[in-house]
């Protein structure tokens, strides 16, 4: 048996009037640490008791200055600052169309945090080991009586002077209330097994639903997330075809756009005879020709053509481009032969379009007059 | 009648303890044959419900009967349809409690615990109407990995905030309301389950005026806000509608219009229900004939107003000089949709009126056949506005005609079984009548001087 302490002495009342009563003469008999539990609240008590006004509208004032600021300060930040949309040509910052968010969520914040706030801070609650709890007289008082109770902390308390008192004001069923200091701290041990035990299951629970639902449930069918889908797709086998292959080859002669058949393969001097260079010598042209030039032509011919390889000797030099039988071929001959290839020069008709290769001919001209420049061309 | 003294709102003078007696008894028998009966049929709706969910999670929205251009069909209908019964409630139990009609606390309780049960059930459509109804998170705005934002400036997202908002709003208003009722409950059960249950869920309640007294300002905090959040509810609801530009939908009577036609059908709902409430836990003194009477005036009222939005339509439609506008009123009353345009205009507009007599208004029979018919109007309401207008917009060539499908229906049915087990389940487990705030009304609950 642990020791018991006193809490407090309880009297009960059967009317509302007397109850009224009975909280004005314990407010004037001088004491402070008091409470008057009713089954409902019964209007005239505070004054009654002497309790000054709540604060609590104070705080869901602010609770919906802070709602209504915070959902216009994201609203604005997103709409004009995050991720602008243009809706129907009107302003990034178009506030109008805040006022139902900000109105929404200034209620909300108001709504559920005036209500915790109540339950924490005033109410101190949840705490269901209360002194009071499970007596007689919070029986009663849960239902159809109203009653006092003068707690034992209270400064002007005295148990004998006490009962007297609430036997002259009219209470009936007058009683002690005693706590055990070992049933308060019960609820309070952070360290209980049982506490432990549940935090740990709840930790267990949440954290393997979430599992099961974020990397399993939302793969399985149907929520594939749209990866398979009935359709036929490149690189996949297909029944629907005789040779089993989803992707088709195309038909037999198809032509791709920019690469039309080369009609001199092989015959370099006719290629000579019949090209002409579609491409003027313009700027545009020339600086293309440059950059596909360097690009593809530059590591064996070198930057100027002059057949100087960055290869080092692991591929073998090409000769120059300024000799006299290329500075006199036509146009048409070298571009046969970056189509063709020549000796251990392969094609390059599969890199270089058709209109590329033509630029990089204009750029050759313009090297080899470079390289060769005469007297008249310094002045 | 004696007309000069405000009559009582409970009948007799029921002492405290037999309030307690009565009000709790349900939660301590064994539920009667009835009800398993009455349960095992919502839950064969629901099972129904569940099925043509499932199909639709599983096989995707072509198992609708929504396409182009009719791409709002049963599923918007059915949101609109419950979001209005959940108006009712939070009605009841913040703009009644501000305009001090202590008639609402007899019904109070229930109609908040409908509230919830309806707004799930509309919160319900618009998430399977996603097509990836898995994904409903991607609604609200919150950082993510992909750097989006929601569109603010949209009314389906306003829609997301009012829903989701009312939902938690009516909840923490109707849990406020039950904490001192389950101290109560917590004091008087014998079952130790039971108890340790109601203790918890009490918050270690203590009836304490100390207590009393920041709870009081708490409800009229909440009470204060709830008012227009049940305003704003239904007016972001025809937002949805009223911000597009399609004819029909694009008008501005639309919000008021709507709020009074979801207080209207909430009322009728309320009504409907308590009829059978009242009659299986014995509690006609408490929620007595003239709780029912004054529901059907609320209801004469609303529906007057929304018969007068109907007019109004129409002499706009007129008077706007557009065309389009006229064609698509024209439309609703004389083309294919007629059969429903002419089932909520009688359901909704002529029948109410019958509650001019008094006799009729205070006929438990009569009221109650008025009031289904009021919801199948108001059903019928939301199925005209978004059906006719989609169906028969601006060009010819793309008019087309909606049929809804087995699994439409099943799902309407569904959100019905729904609605009705939770309200089974609820009257079973939780007292429908607020206790101490029906203790508070009862003549001589208050002290003399008051």
């Amino acid at each position: 048996m642990n020791e018991q302490h006193l809490f407090s002495i309880t009297a009960l009342f059967e009317t509302p009037d007397e109850i009224i009563h009975a909280a004005q003469e314990t407010q004037k008999a001088g004491y402070t640490h008091f409470d008057v539990n009713t089954p409902y609240p019964v209007h005239g008590m505070d004054r009654s008791m002497g309790l000054k006004p709540t604060r609590l509208g104070v705080f869901s004032l602010v609770f919906g200055i802070i709602g209504a600021v915070s959902a216009v300060a994201l609203m604005t930040w997103v709409t004009s600052s995050d991720y602008p949309l243009v809706i129907g040509g009107k302003p990034f910052w178009s506030w109008p169309a805040f006022v139902p968010i900000a109105f929404e969520v200034t209620v909300l914040l108001v709504a559920v945090l005036s209500v915790v706030t109540m339950i924490v801070l005033y109410f101190k609650f949840p705490n269901i080991s209360h002194p009071l709890h499970d007596t007689p007289y919070m029986k009663r008082v849960s239902s159809d009586r109203f009653g006092i109770s003068i707690e034992a902390d209270d400064p002007a308390f005295n148990e004998a002077a006490v009962r007297e008192f609430l036997k002259k004001i009219g209470g009936k069923d007058i009683a002690a209330v005693h706590y055990d200091l070992e049933d308060l701290n019960h609820g309070q041990r952070m360290f209980d097994p049982k506490f432990i035990g549940v935090l740990a299951l709840t930790a267990l629970l949440v954290s393997g639903a979430t599992y099961i639902v974020f990397n399993q449930l939302l793969f399985m069918e149907p929520f594939s997330w749209m990866m398979t889908q009935s359709k036929l797709k490149a690189q996949r086998p297909s029944e629907l075809f005789k040779d089993g292959i989803g992707m088709r080859p195309p038909v037999e002669g198809t032509v791709a756009r920019g690469f039309l058949p080369y009609p001199f393969k092989g015959k370099p001097d006719e290629a000579g005879k019949n090209l002409v260079n579609p491409l003027l010598s313009t700027r545009d042209v020339l600086d293309r020709g440059k950059s596909k030039f360097l690009t593809y032509c530059s590591p064996c011919h070198g930057n100027f053509a002059r057949g100087d390889s960055r290869l080092r000797g692991q591929f073998p030099n090409p000769p120059t481009l300024h000799s006299d039988k290329v500075r006199n071929w036509p146009d048409g001959n070298i571009y046969h032969v970056i189509t063709e290839g020549q000796n251990v020069m392969p094609s390059y008709a599969s890199q270089i379009s058709r209109d590329d290769r033509w630029a990089i001919v204009r750029y050759i001209r313009v090297l080899q007059r470079a390289q060769n420049a005469k007297e008249s061309d310094l002045k | 009648m004696d007309y000069t003294r405000e009559l009582p709102v409970v009948e007799g003078r029921p002492h405290p303890a037999e309030l307690d007696a009565t009000i709790a008894a349900p939660l301590d028998q064994f539920p009667t044959r009835t009800w398993w009966i009455v349960l095992a049929v919502t839950l064969s709706f629901l099972s129904f419900g569940a099925f043509c969910v499932g199909m639709t999670f599983y096989k995707g929205l072509g198992m609708w009967g929504i396409n182009q251009p009719v791409a709002w069909g049963f599923d918007i209908v059915n949101f609109v349809f419950w979001v209005g019964i959940g108006n009712a409630g939070t009605l009841i139990s913040a703009i009644l409690f501000l305009l001090r009609q202590r008639w609402r606390t007899g019904i109070a309780r229930f109609a908040e615990a409908m509230t919830i049960f309806a707004v799930i059930c509309a919160g319900m459509f618009p998430i399977l109407h996603l097509g990836r109804p898995w994904l409903p998170v991607y609604l609200m705005p919150y950082p993510n990995q992909n750097a989006l934002w929601v569109n603010f400036t949209s009314p389906l997202v306003w829609d997301v905030f009012a829903v989701s908002t009312y939902l938690t709003v009516s909840f923490v208003f109707w849990y406020v309301g039950l904490i001192p009722d389950f101290a109560t409950l917590r004091d008087r059960t014998s079952s130790s389950i039971k108890k340790t249950i109601y203790s918890v869920l009490s918050l270690g309640w203590r009836h304490s005026n100390r207590h009393w007294q920041h709870y009081e300002r708490a409800y009229l905090i909440l009470a204060g806000f709830a008012t227009p959040l049940v305003l704003s509810v239904h007016t972001i609801v025809s937002f949805d509608f009223a911000v597009s530009v399609l004819p029909g939908w694009h008008t501005t009577i639309f919000p008021p219009y709507f709020v009074a036609g979801a207080v209207f059908s909430g009322f009728a709902m309320v009504q409907n229900v308590l009829i059978f409430v009242r009659q299986a836990f014995n509690l006609k003194h408490i929620i007595t004939l003239d709780h029912l009477e004054k529901m059907n005036k609320v209801m004469i009222v609303t529906g007057s107003m929304v018969g007068y939005a109907y007019a109004m339509e129409f002499f706009i439609a007129w008077y706007s000089g557009s065309q389009f506008e006229s064609f698509v009123f024209l439309n609703r009353a004389l083309g294919p949709y007629a059969w429903a345009y002419w089932t909520m205009v009688s359901c909704n507009v002529i029948f109410p009126q019958l509650f001019w007599f008094k006799k009729i208004r205070r006929s438990i029979p009569f009221m109650f056949v008025i009031g289904i018919l009021v919801n199948v109007g108001m059903w019928f309401e939301r199925f005209v506005i978004i059906v006719t207008s989609l169906s028969r917009d601006f060009l010819p060539s793309s008019w087309g005609h909606y049929i809804p499908t087995m699994y439409d229906i099943g799902i309407l049915l569904g959100s019905f079984g729904l609605f009705f087990t939770l309200i089974l389940i609820f009257v079973r487990i939780l007292p429908v009548v607020s206790i101490s705030e029906v203790k508070a009304v009862v003549e001589g609950g208050q002290p003399s001087h008051h």
